[in-house]
């Protein structure tokens, strides 16, 4: 699916044809939003919100205008609701440092699951150490599917903050966060989801999953790196600190009182990455030319495809769900004898980008018992025919090391 | 085809010694000095004790999950430094680092750990052989 709109993918590595296998850490960039990102520098830069002159005003809407496709993208009730951040990353943290800081007290629990990346457990840990919370994780069943009787069980009304991932980096779940919001409204704690692996991959709607807050990032969804998103409830938001103070987000200064700007200015201290949020509006442009169902569906027909070809290779260990209907375009694998690493060199040897290792999810890979895995994962510009040589090529491989070495 | 750049890394003992590395066994907790290592790249685990008598390294072992390189260095390694004073191992391990770094020098006195020279070639495997070295130079900051 519209592979040429990539230039990057149009060259050789290690003197193959480069196949690109590691978008759930970054996406490559289409063309469309490389343009997007030249052309405001070449003929719109300026700074946003405060310039009395046409070149500041026209800097303006576009900034502005991302922040509309965004609420679109993920149907957020009002413009408001959608922050720009740095990525998934500094949204939690913000979570963490500003509503975590000032809900969550002695005693209180968080509840997080085993299948999170780092970004959405150690901002928790370090507010838990501050405040004097405890943190519990939600189990996991075989497949790699969130235990909900578990989650029932350690929800209680200690309960002030429930983060889950909504798609797992290495397990291809994805989790069902409009029943876990119900439960945790149930019991008074707040929902919070990360989007980042699942907003460049399916369709979102922020209201029906019904969470108070959804954390994402632009570049694994197009968009160029430094710009995330921080959608947040209006009222929840609306009763919540700023993470940072300084220009742009005031109303008036004086020498010791400030008065701050309504939302979402509110929350973007200094100038904000511009070009970035232009970038990623036009990022989201190409995804909804093509049509998240189409997406998803694209998608979904390449992990058909792909993954009973992995499963049928000898010796090699799917991790997740094993049916491809309940797994996304992350599959984690590890072939028998063969270490991670030396299969992920191997792969880039043959012009093949993989990823190795726990994918900044150490406890998952600690609940799994897997010390480092390889990871594959699709998204709309691969092809089957680059599975057939991803296969073939892991076929080599095996042969390469299974050999006795003497 | 470009598989057989692999051989630039993965010589035949360098596989030998991953197959079936040297000093490999889980700590026993007697040892005098222990010490555990991660590589954050990967989540790679190593642990190295060693026991010293008059400042000469008398056991050395390791264990953990690692890859094809960093087992084979560690393997490797330990043949070496047995039987050396503290700061014969220094040296060794000071100019292991110089040479997968792609520094120019005499690295006879590294005997097998030669082999790993191949590594400089593949820049994002550097971590993997230096693990189990980082490990030892700490081990003998700690000894100190």
């Amino acid at each position: 699916m519209n592979q040429t709109d990539f230039p990057i993918l149009n060259q050789k590595i290690n003197g193959e044809p480069l196949i690109y296998f590691d978008s759930a850490a970054t996406s490559q960039k289409p063309q469309f939003v490389i343009d997007a990102i030249t052309d405001y520098y070449q003929n719109d830069n300026a700074n946003v919100h405060r310039g009395i002159y046409e070149l500041s005003q026209r800097a303006t809407n576009l900034y502005e205008k991302a922040r509309d496709k965004v609420q679109k993208l993920i149907h957020a009730k009002r413009r408001e609701e959608v922050l720009f951040t740095r990525g998934t990353t500094e949204s939690l943290n913000w979570l963490a440092s500003t509503y975590g800081v000032e809900n969550v007290k002695q005693g209180d629990e968080i509840l997080l699951s085993y299948m999170e990346h780092h970004s959405n457990i150690v901002p928790w840990q370090q507010l838990a150490k501050r405040v004097g919370a405890s943190l519990k994780y939600i189990a996991l069943k075989e497949d790699g599917t969130l235990d909900l009787a578990d989650a029932e069980a350690k929800l209680s009304d200690k309960t002030k903050i429930v983060s889950v991932t909504h798609a797992s980096n290495v397990l291809g779940v994805v989790n069902p966060i409009k029943k876990l919001a119900q439960m945790a409204h149930e019991h008074g704690a707040i929902m919070i989801a990360d989007g980042a692996q699942s907003v460049p991959h399916m369709a979102i709607d922020v209201q029906e999953m019904g969470v108070d807050f959804f954390a994402f990032s632009g570049h694994k969804m197009l968009g160029p790196t430094g710009i995330g998103v921080l959608y947040g409830r209006y009222d929840v938001l609306n009763q919540m600190r700023p993470a940072q103070f300084g220009g742009e987000m005031i109303e008036f200064v004086d020498l010791h009182e400030a008065t701050f700007q309504p939302l979402p200015w509110r929350f973007e201290a200094g100038t904000p990455n511009i070009a970035g949020a232009i970038g990623l509006g036009a990022a989201v442009d190409y995804l909804t030319n093509i049509g998240m169902f189409e997406v998803a569906k694209y998608e979904q027909s390449l992990v058909d495809y792909a993954l009973p070809k992995l499963k049928s290779i000898d010796g090699l260990t799917v991790y997740g769900p094993q049916e491809s209907e309940q797994h996304t375009g992350v599959i984690a694998f590890n072939i028998a004898g063969i270490h991670a690493h030396d299969l992920a060199t191997a792969l880039d040897q043959e012009g093949i980008a993989v990823r190795a290792g726990h994918h900044c999810a150490q406890p998952l890979m600690h609940y799994l018992d897997v010390a480092a895995t390889v990871r594959v994962s699709f998204y709309i510009y691969n092809t089957r025919q680059e599975i057939d040589r991803f296969v073939a090529t892991l076929g080599k491989i095996k042969e390469y090391f299974n050999r006795e070495f003497a | 085809m470009s598989l057989h750049n692999l051989d630039y890394l993965y010589r035949q003992t360098i596989m030998a010694y991953a197959q079936h590395p040297h000093h490999y066994q889980p700590m026993l907790g007697t040892e005098n000095y222990h010490i555990r290592k991660y590589n954050p790249t990967c989540g790679d685990v190593i642990d190295l004790a060693f026991n010293i008598d008059h400042d000469i390294v008398t056991d050395i072992h390791f264990y953990g999950d690692g890859c094809a390189i960093s087992k084979s260095s560690a393997s490797i390694m330990t043949d070496l430094v047995i039987g050396k004073n503290t700061s014969q191992i220094t040296q060794l391990v000071d100019q292991f680092s110089k040479m997968v770094r792609g520094e120019a020098g005499n690295y006879n006195a590294l005997g097998e750990a030669q082999i790993l020279s191949g590594v400089t070639k593949f820049p994002t495997r550097i971590k993997c052989a230096t693990l189990a070295w980082h490990a030892l130079a700490e081990l003998l900051a700690i000894e100190k």
